[in-house]
């Protein structure tokens, strides 16, 4: 099994890529701490607007941070909030979308009225009515708004895939074998759809992710904490590239920039990867 | 001896008048399937209604008038005990070999889990070895099949394997729609002859469903034909192919063509058809 | 019946597998005269599908012809160059592939599918030659003008089916190919496009290949059966001596295992199943489901003999007579 995985991987260039590239940002943020003193992201620990040198490799920001600190620090954020906000996306979006397309009925048309009215809804609308009522936004709380943004496309996916799952012939022998309802759902149905669900995690993570960033570099996000969209929004608050402090935006920039290029491959090279497979099996 | 399976005056409607897509898939038929083991079969071309009226004997689909009974009880009067047994008893083999199967699990599961669950079987090793001897039964061997993915079974196996799951479940009846259009034509008769020796040595009855004349022909006591949602033609299979009284039947005969070189199909008319 | 049209010498199709080439076609010779019907019967995977596909250059690349001469009219197709086979497919050689009525365009209607067609082959340039030649066509094939103006969807089945056979015929081809052309027919319908093919023959005067499992529809259609087995044609003969004395094993099984009107409760399956072409048996490759097989078939290839009317046969027994009565 682990061998059929691994060959599969080297079959498909992209798709390893994608998987070592993730797993370097992994790596640098969840190990990063052990190399780099992150007390160096706090605020007016350092010298500020110091440009790149031997000991500052990344030089510092207008407000006392070591960049790479702040960097090491602020990465593993964002991956919590796109994780956890795409995982909870995709959970709730599995769930009614099975729901939703195997019972039909009056479940189908209330799961999907409610996601097709949400869906219209723009975010940011909603995180900013959120943000002025509350007195700190934080890292979680933003994922479970982004979270709640993010399930409704799954459902409508999952539901269409699942409308055409149910009337495969080997469901009608699941019936006739004395299985029905959700013990049908979730044994006969659902394990068919997990390629499917694979593919649309990366796609669920990068879209949460970007939301986020895109929340937080319009100045919503969690102020007290450091995210790589928050460094982002710093920096433009401070007039970063009009003061030419180019080492302050350029470093988050450039880690968004690696993380997504990583979601990209991973998801086209998955793609591919079953795409392959259904050709030679065709 | 009771009936084992009736159809009476069913019908099955989709749409509606108003909407414009008003269809009778099924249009009051009635069919009776006799207690003692036979072998009936159901002869059709696309759009005849008979894989709807084999969805109706499987408790698949409710008619929309009419009624379908088992052992005399009609199908939406049963208890759950009562569903159970009907489920247990009555089983199908469909035509594809290849979406029959969950592709997720090992073939097994799909022979384990109604035995047990239909308390035919009370352990695992019971199930198992009686999976083993319907195996053998249907000319499989339990080494080449069990623990594999349906992926990994050529077509004919799981054709058998499907039929050998009917045999373990003690079904007294096999509904099989088109059990062999999608086999090999040389396998087609060994499959045909399992579902035969079923009848003769396990007195199971089979409900043979196809577009086929031929096969019919060769495996039915009786053969019952179907054209837009009705019976047209029924009987003995010597007189429906050899002494056919409707016309439609004639022409599903006639448009057989014989193993024989010899013998005149009319190929080579002037005129086509539109 | 006059001069031969297609010369088929020697094909030979390989597809690499980690496990070895595997042989899909070896050494498949066969010859058509024009007006002529032959028939290809074989199980799935005995190559047939490869073998007429190979004819046209449309084997798939890791898949490649390793050998062979495909001549038609005097001209290799194998040895032709992307322009020249694309000019020659459906100009003088044309295929009906298998489920072809699936594969029509959804969106155009039926009459640009056909002129799609000729454009591409700078047929007909006026409008007004291209329309007539669509009502023609369709004429040819049994259906009304009025098809021509309609969509794949709007129409049945066995009416898609022709419209493939119109396409096909389009350019007057020398050699027709049907692949399995009536597989997901009803046998009504299934009547009518064989009698179709048979009168679009006749309008173009080429010859036909049919592809297929039914060794009824064979007795009925062809003038020539082929036997194929595991990439190999075991047997091929004029369709009367085949049926009246199979001197192959497997078509002499074949043949007995077809159900008819004749004989009811009678069962005659072949057992076993197909042979791996990665791997294949040793010797004959039949021996191991042959009943007539003995020590000698596992370890010799048994070579073609040649009997009577132009009966090839593959076996080292082909030379006993099996005369079948047919009742």
């Amino acid at each position: 099994m682990l061998r059929s995985i691994v060959t599969a991987l080297v079959r498909e260039p992209m798709l390893l890529a994608g998987i070592l590239l993730l797993l370097s940002i992994g790596f640098f943020a969840l190990l990063g701490p052990l190399f780099i003193d992150t007390s160096q992201a706090e605020v007016g620990s350092v010298a500020p607007r110091l440009r790149p040198s031997t000991q500052y490799l990344l030089g510092t920001d207008a407000q006392g941070r070591n960049v790479l600190a702040a960097l090491v620090r602020a990465t593993p954020q964002t991956l919590k909030i796109g994780l956890f906000a795409g995982v909870i996306g995709l959970g709730i979006g599995c769930l009614l979308g099975l729901l939703a397309g195997y019972f039909r009925g009056w479940a189908d048309t209330i799961i999907r009225t409610i996601a097709d009215v949400i869906m219209t809804i723009p975010g940011i609308a909603v995180l900013v009515l959120v943000a002025t009522n509350v007195r700190s936004m934080t890292v979680m709380l933003m994922a479970v708004i982004v979270a709640g943004l993010s399930w409704m496309y799954p459902t409508r996916t999952i539901r269409a895939q699942t409308l055409s799952m149910r009337e495969r012939p080997y469901i009608d022998i699941a019936r006739l074998n004395g299985i029905g309802g959700l013990e049908l759902v979730f044994m006969e149905i659902f394990p068919n759809l997990l390629p499917y669900i694979a593919a649309s995690f990366v796609t669920a993570v990068s879209s949460a992710m970007l939301a986020t960033i895109g929340l937080e570099a319009l100045g919503l996000g969690p102020q007290n904490e450091l995210t790589l969209g928050m460094m982002i929004f710093w920096a433009q608050s401070y007039g970063a590239i009009l003061r030419g402090l180019w080492w302050w935006w350029s470093p988050p920039v450039a880690m968004m920039a690696l993380i997504f290029i990583g979601l990209l491959m991973t998801s086209t090279g998955m793609d591919r990867m079953v795409n392959k497979r259904l050709r030679v099996e065709s | 001896m009771s009936h084992l399976l009736e159809v009476r005056a069913a019908t099955v409607e989709y749409g509606t008048v108003s909407a414009g897509n008003h269809k009778l898939a099924v249009n009051r038929v009635s069919m009776v399937l006799p207690g003692t083991a036979s072998i009936t079969a159901i002869v059709g071309e696309s759009g005849s209604g008979k894989t709807t009226v084999t969805r109706m004997m499987l408790g698949l689909l409710t008619p929309t008038d009419g009624a379908v009974l088992y052992k005399g009880k009609d199908l939406k009067g049963l208890d759950r005990r009562g569903f159970t047994r009907f489920r247990s008893e009555v089983q199908a083999v469909f035509q594809d070999p290849f979406s029959v199967y969950n592709p997720f699990y090992k073939v097994d599961r799909v022979l384990m889990l109604p035995l047990l669950r239909f308390g035919l079987c009370a352990t695992q090793e019971e199930a198992y070895q009686r999976i083993r001897e319907c195996l053998e039964a249907v000319g499989l061997r339990p080494g080449d099949t069990l623990g594999r993915y349906p992926h990994q079974l050529s077509g004919g196996q799981r054709q058998r394997l499907m039929i050998a799951r009917a045999l373990s479940l003690k079904a007294r009846l096999i509904v099989a729609d088109e059990p062999v259009s999608m086999v090999d034509a040389s396998l087609r008769a060994t499959i045909l002859e399992s579902l035969y020796r079923l009848k003769i040595e396990q007195d199971v009855s089979l409900l043979y469903v196809t577009h086929d004349l031929t096969t019919a022909y060769q495996i039915a006591d009786r053969i019952v034909v179907m054209l837009n949602g009705e019976i047209v033609e029924e009987g003995e299979p010597e007189s429906v192919i050899h002494n056919p009284k409707h016309a439609y039947t004639r022409t599903l005969v006639a448009a057989v063509p014989p193993p024989d070189p010899g013998t005149n199909w009319g190929l080579e008319t002037d005129a086509i058809a539109p | 019946m006059s001069e031969t049209i297609l010369d088929v010498r020697d094909l030979q199709v390989e597809f690499p597998t980690p496990a070895g080439p595997a042989r899909a076609v070896t050494g498949v010779s066969f010859s058509l005269r024009k007006g002529m019907r032959l028939g290809l019967v074989g199980e799935s995977g005995s190559g047939k599908t490869t073998t007429v596909l190979a004819m046209m250059q449309m084997i798939k690349s890791p898949g490649r012809v390793a050998a062979g001469q495909v001549l038609l009219a005097g001209d290799d197709l194998l040895a032709m160059s992307a322009k020249q086979i694309r000019r020659a497919r459906f100009s003088r050689i044309a295929l009906v592939p298998q489920g072809a009525m699936n594969s029509l365009n959804p969106v155009l209607t039926v009459r640009a599918q056909i002129e799609d067609l000729l454009e591409a082959h700078g047929a007909q340039s006026e409008a007004i030659q291209r329309k007539r030649h669509v009502t023609d066509l369709l004429l040819r094939v049994g259906l009304a003008e009025a098809v021509a103006d309609q969509f794949p969807h709007q129409l049945s089945g066995g009416m898609k089916q022709r419209v493939c056979i119109a396409i096909a015929i389009a350019l007057s081809p020398q050699v027709i190919i049907a692949d399995e052309p009536t597989s997901a027919l009803d046998v009504i319908v299934q009547k009518q496009v064989m009698q179709t093919l048979i009168h679009a023959q006749r309008a173009v005067g080429a010859a036909i290949i049919l592809v297929g499992h039914d060794m009824g529809l064979m007795a009925q259609f062809t003038h020539v059966v082929g036997v194929m087995y595991a990439g190999q044609l075991v047997e091929i003969a004029p369709v009367k001596d085949i049926f009246a004395n199979p001197r192959h094993p497997y078509t002499r099984m074949l043949i007995a295992s077809l159900p008819s009107f004749t004989s009811r409760r009678v069962f005659r399956g072949i057992p076993g199943v197909a042979p791996s072409i990665v791997n294949p048996p040793s010797g004959c490759t039949f021996h191991p489901r042959c009943p007539r097989a003995e020590a000698r078939c596992m370890q010799e290839v048994p070579s073609e003999e040649v009997f009577g009317n132009e009966q090839r046969v593959r076996c080292h027994f082909a030379h006993e007579d099996h005369n079948v009565a047919f009742a």
